[in-house]
């Protein structure tokens, strides 16, 4: 039943050939067999879930089913899920139970998903590797010695695993592309505005963007169409009818104009990587693509201006976390000073920190002009630069990181290196762009992400570009040995 | 050496809306603390701020009331700093570009000259919770009731020249806001406080001197008092010898003083930025005509009308123009009296609002509205009774003992006006007070008022005053 897709298993309980009952057992065994191996979840939620999945089976019974029902699922730990903990990773937000649902997590419920659990996370997804993770890092089910990619490190390595089908995910400067690359399945960041924020706990407001993580290209286009759509409650959505994502994944790609970046394949990008990318672009020519060779001129500057906007707003909206409503608070403060100082102090990790005073610097005054407000103006041109390019092609292709998968602790002490493991995904949030990362190859044994990079709301030809793809390759099925 | 002050007025009037200005909870002020803030006020993880239409159209209501301009486009910009009633961790403000700015507003002198105040900007922002420090044992108590309340923040020019100047245009804005009804201006509950900046310069120095913020101003006594005690204290200390330090200073109404409100070892950095959770608002010139349409009669037209059109006197229109209400009470009984403006104004300047402060309730709810006192009014103009007896009259009305003319009936107050019995009366009196009445033929004219009061007396008030006055003089020649 594990290797099976959501487009399948939804068939499948339709057909009555398994319940949904008999779908949330078995995943919930498996992710109970696995969570030592790779500590993919914070939560699991076993009862619920079996009462959620007897609850799809007598729908389906009485022919009431949903898109989704019966379908198991997890959602990354930073959407709010009514009366079940929401950590975001954190020791901060280690006691907090939310007492309301994201708007992604009651869409799915409408839906008719089953969820499973609560999936692991860098702290309040700020890392690239899963190793800021107050419930400690996830391992990579291809070698438990590496990282599966963050911030949606959980998410992605469970899906890899077999423990969910489909799990939910957010990309502010690749948090959902990165970890699907690194673990060989497909993860999708749609267009700033397309999926709802509320209730999806904040780190950068104008970049974070959810998304589904799932094996397939055809799957993710079955969550996304959960999760998309205008939400009155989120003032940064767009009110824009959701088209059918499904519906257009067979179209031919006969005389799609496809754009290689010549900044991302330049010096830093390991070379294995590269092959496998070029590979994967020599299958697109040989279906009917044209390949051309673009620039992105500011690509350069999109880790530096992303390192200047994304604390800055992580610095203002992590100021709620102060010890007096809820979540951590240090033991007998002194005063309010102290009680300030030390719960943010002990509730927050190093990195969490790291950003908290970037931020504050950045906006200082005396300063703010010469960070905050010229890397905004920097961040214009970033999307110029997109702009321009989409005049001239219909996707944008390259790798979604430069290496594969690397060792745990390779990368934990040196920041600037680990930031720079998302330098071909941060543009993409800064232009609020859509983008995709499907399975493309191996390299010495590891999976290789191929980033496909589409213009604002054409979410619906990344996952047709991508669905061609597997179609004549089949890299998406393969699975780590540890599952 | 003279000084010349110079002040400025920072108004924070709360925006009458029944839910908040990022979430739908309800502004009603006094519940149990802690009832009306839903997870939004709380600043919950992952709640995000929607804005409140009817905050942005009151703010663009006031914009068009004081000749301002209203920003076609301006920016949420996002305050921050720590405070246990600020459940963000910041405060939504707008910074860089108000949605209102360049206004003025025209306030009158004692001298009755009129001076015209610059309004620099007005700009939306979301009100703080509450920190109670009593009844807590020590700790500190937060009610976020008022969390997320909006607020309208009105910046003045430093246009102003003294304690008085400061009052006459506060309470000018007061009687605007409330005409609007956009404000509620009750300042016992903080709908409408005050922040002063004081300074002081030589006369005839252009350049500003340090200024202070003065504080804790909830009332126009305190303003007035506190500004004043700050002019003096600023020249106590630059003619010492010593300098002004720029400081928030709180006014203690009970000592009647200014102290700094906290020892300020570094400038605060709110660190303002555009809040990225809201888009920057747009105002269209629709909306703006829209709410052009909606703009009541504003307190200068209606006071100018009042002259023109009641013949009244410039200070009899100020006062009934104080309020909208009270305006709105004079017009409705004019127009069920038919006429008699002057009449309608003595009465409800004088008898309507001494019974109104005297028992503590607002002209709207006042148990004689202006279709009763009209009936009233009205048995004064055919003369069945005394203005001395109506009050009698309005007093009984006052205590819900019916209207004017059931009262009058069953108490039998008609006025007399039986000249044959006015004299049987007459008559009387004089033939009680012989002494008297030879006193006043031997020249004591005072007399007369002592002869009127007896036969008033005698009538139990009912007499005609004219008729009495004229028979008696008669009589009293002999």
């Amino acid at each position: 039943m594990h290797n099976l897709s959501i487009k399948r298993l939804v068939e499948a309980l339709r057909a009555k050939k398994f319940s949904s009952r008999d779908l949330a057992e078995h995943f919930l065994a498996r992710i109970e067999r696995f969570q030592e191996r790779l500590n993919s979840f914070i939560t699991v939620t076993h009862d619920q879930a079996l009462a959620a999945a007897d609850a799809a089976d007598q729908r389906i019974h009485a022919g009431d089913a949903g898109p989704l029902t019966g379908v198991p699922i997890a959602h990354k730990d930073i959407f709010c899920t009514d009366g079940v903990k929401t950590s975001c990773g954190s020791r901060m937000l280690d006691s907090f139970v939310a007492p309301y649902d994201a708007t992604v997590v009651a869409r799915f419920k409408q839906a008719g998903a089953v969820m499973l659990g609560k999936t692991n996370m860098d702290e309040f997804a700020m890392g690239s590797s899963n190793e800021t993770s107050y419930y400690g890092p996830v391992k990579n089910p291809w070698d438990l010695a590496r990282v599966p990619g963050g911030s949606s490190g959980g998410s992605a390595a469970a899906v890899a695993a077999r423990l969910v089908p489909g799990a939910t995910g957010t990309d502010t400067g690749g948090s959902i592309r990165q970890p699907a690359a690194l673990c060989g399945i497909t993860g999708l960041k749609p267009t700033y505005g397309l999926v709802s924020r509320y209730g999806m706990i904040a780190f950068a407001s104008s970049l974070d963007q959810g998304g589904p993580l799932a094996r397939t290209a055809e799957d993710c286009a079955l969550l996304l169409q959960a999760m998309a759509g205008f939400d009155p409650r989120d003032s940064t959505s767009i009110d824009r009818a959701v088209p059918d994502y499904s519906a257009g994944l067979d179209k031919p790609l006969d005389g799609l104009r496809i754009g290689l970046p010549k900044e991302y394949f330049g010096e830093g990008l390991d070379a294995g990587v590269a092959r496998v990318i070029e590979e994967a672009i020599a299958g697109y020519r040989s279906i009917g693509c044209e390949v051309a060779e673009i620039s992105l001129p500011n690509s350069g500057l999109a880790v530096p201006v992303y390192y200047v906007v994304a604390p800055a707003e992580c610095s203002s909206n992590l100021a709620r976390y102060d010890g007096v409503r809820y979540g951590y608070r240090c033991e007998d403060p002194k005063d309010l000073t102290d009680l300030y100082k030390r719960s943010r102090g002990e509730g927050f990790g190093a990195e969490v920190k790291r950003r908290i005073m970037i931020g504050t610097y950045a906006l200082s005054a005396g300063y703010y002009d010469a960070y905050y407000l010229k890397a905004q103006q920097v961040r214009r041109l970033i999307s110029n630069d997109f702009k321009r390019a989409f005049e001239q092609v219909d996707v944008i292709m390259g790798p979604t990181s430069p290496s594969t998968a690397f060792r745990l602790g390779e990368k934990a002490n040196d920041p600037v290196k680990m930031y720079l493991s998302d330098i071909y995904t941060i543009a993409v949030n800064l232009a609020g762009l859509p983008g995709i990362s499907i399975p493309a190859g191996f390299h010495d044994g590891l999976p290789v992400g191929l980033q496909i990079i589409g213009n604002h709301f054409e979410e619906a030809r990344l996952l047709n570009v991508a669905h061609k793809f597997q179609q004549e390759t089949d890299w998406h099925t393969r699975a780590p040995m540890e599952a | 050496m003279g000084w010349e002050s110079v002040i400025g007025l920072e108004i924070h009037a709360q925006l009458m809306t029944k839910a908040k200005v990022f979430s739908g909870a309800s502004t009603a002020y006094g519940a149990v603390p802690n009832t009306q803030a839903c997870a939004i006020d709380l600043g919950l993880p992952g709640v995000l701020p929607v804005l409140n239409e009817a905050a942005v159209r009151m703010a663009v209501k006031f914009g068009l009331a004081i000749g301002a301009e209203i920003a076609p486009r301006s920016v949420f910009a996002r305050k921050n700093y720590f405070y246990p009633d600020l459940p963000k961790g910041y405060q939504i403000s707008q910074y860089e570009l108000p949605v209102v700015h360049h206004g003025r507003l025209d306030i009158v002198l004692d001298d009755g000259t009129t001076k015209t105040i610059g309004i620099t900007r007005a700009h939306m922002e979301e009100d703080a919770g509450k920190s109670l420090h009593e009844d807590f044992h020590g700790m500190t108590g937060i009610d976020l009731n008022r969390a997320g309340t909006p607020l309208l923040e009105i910046v003045s020019e430093p246009d102003m020249r003294s304690a008085k100047e400061a009052v006459a245009y506060m309470k000018r804005l007061h009687t605007l806001v409330r005409y609007l009804e956009i404000c509620d201006g009750n300042m016992q509950e903080g709908s409408f406080r005050c922040d002063a900046n004081v300074s002081i310069r030589p006369k005839g120095e252009q350049r500003l001197g340090t200024r202070t913020e003065l504080k804790n101003l909830n009332s126009f006594r305190f303003v007035e008092r506190a500004i004043e005690y700050e002019i003096a204290r600023q020249i106590e200390v630059l003619e010492g010898g010593g300098r002004i330090v720029q400081e928030t200073r709180l006014y203690d109404p009970i000592k009647d003083e200014t102290r700094p409100l906290r020892a300020k070892e570094e400038a605060n950095d709110y660190r303002y930025f555009p809040d990225p959770d809201l888009l920057p608002l747009e105002i269209t010139a629709d909306l703006i005509e829209s709410v052009r349409a909606e703009l009541p009669e504003l307190p200068d037209a209606k006071k100018e009308r009042f002259i023109r059109d009641f013949g009244l006197g410039p200070y009899d229109a100020a006062v009934l123009t104080a309020t909208h209400e009270l305006a709105k009470y004079f017009e409705d009984t004019v127009r069920h009296l038919g006429g008699s403006p002057k009449l309608a104004a003595n009465w409800v300047m004088g008898e309507v609002s001494a019974a109104l402060n005297r028992d503590g309730i607002d002209i709207a709810a006042s148990p004689v509205g202006p279709a009763a006192l009209a009936g009233l009014l009205k048995r004064i103009e055919d003369n069945t009774i005394s203005g001395k007896i109506a009050k009698e009259v309005f007093e009984a009305m006052w205590s819900g003992h019916g209207d004017a003319d059931q009262i009058i009936e069953s108490r039998g107050l008609k006025q007399i006006t039986d000249t044959s019995r006015i004299e049987v009366m007459i008559d009387e009196v004089i033939a009680k007070n012989p002494q008297q009445l030879a006193q006043f033929r031997a020249g004591k004219d005072k007399l007369f008022g002592f002869f009127v009061g007896q036969v008033m007396m005698v009538s139990k008030g009912k007499a005609n005053p004219a008729q009495v006055n004229e028979i008696l003089k008669r009589k009293l020649a002999g």
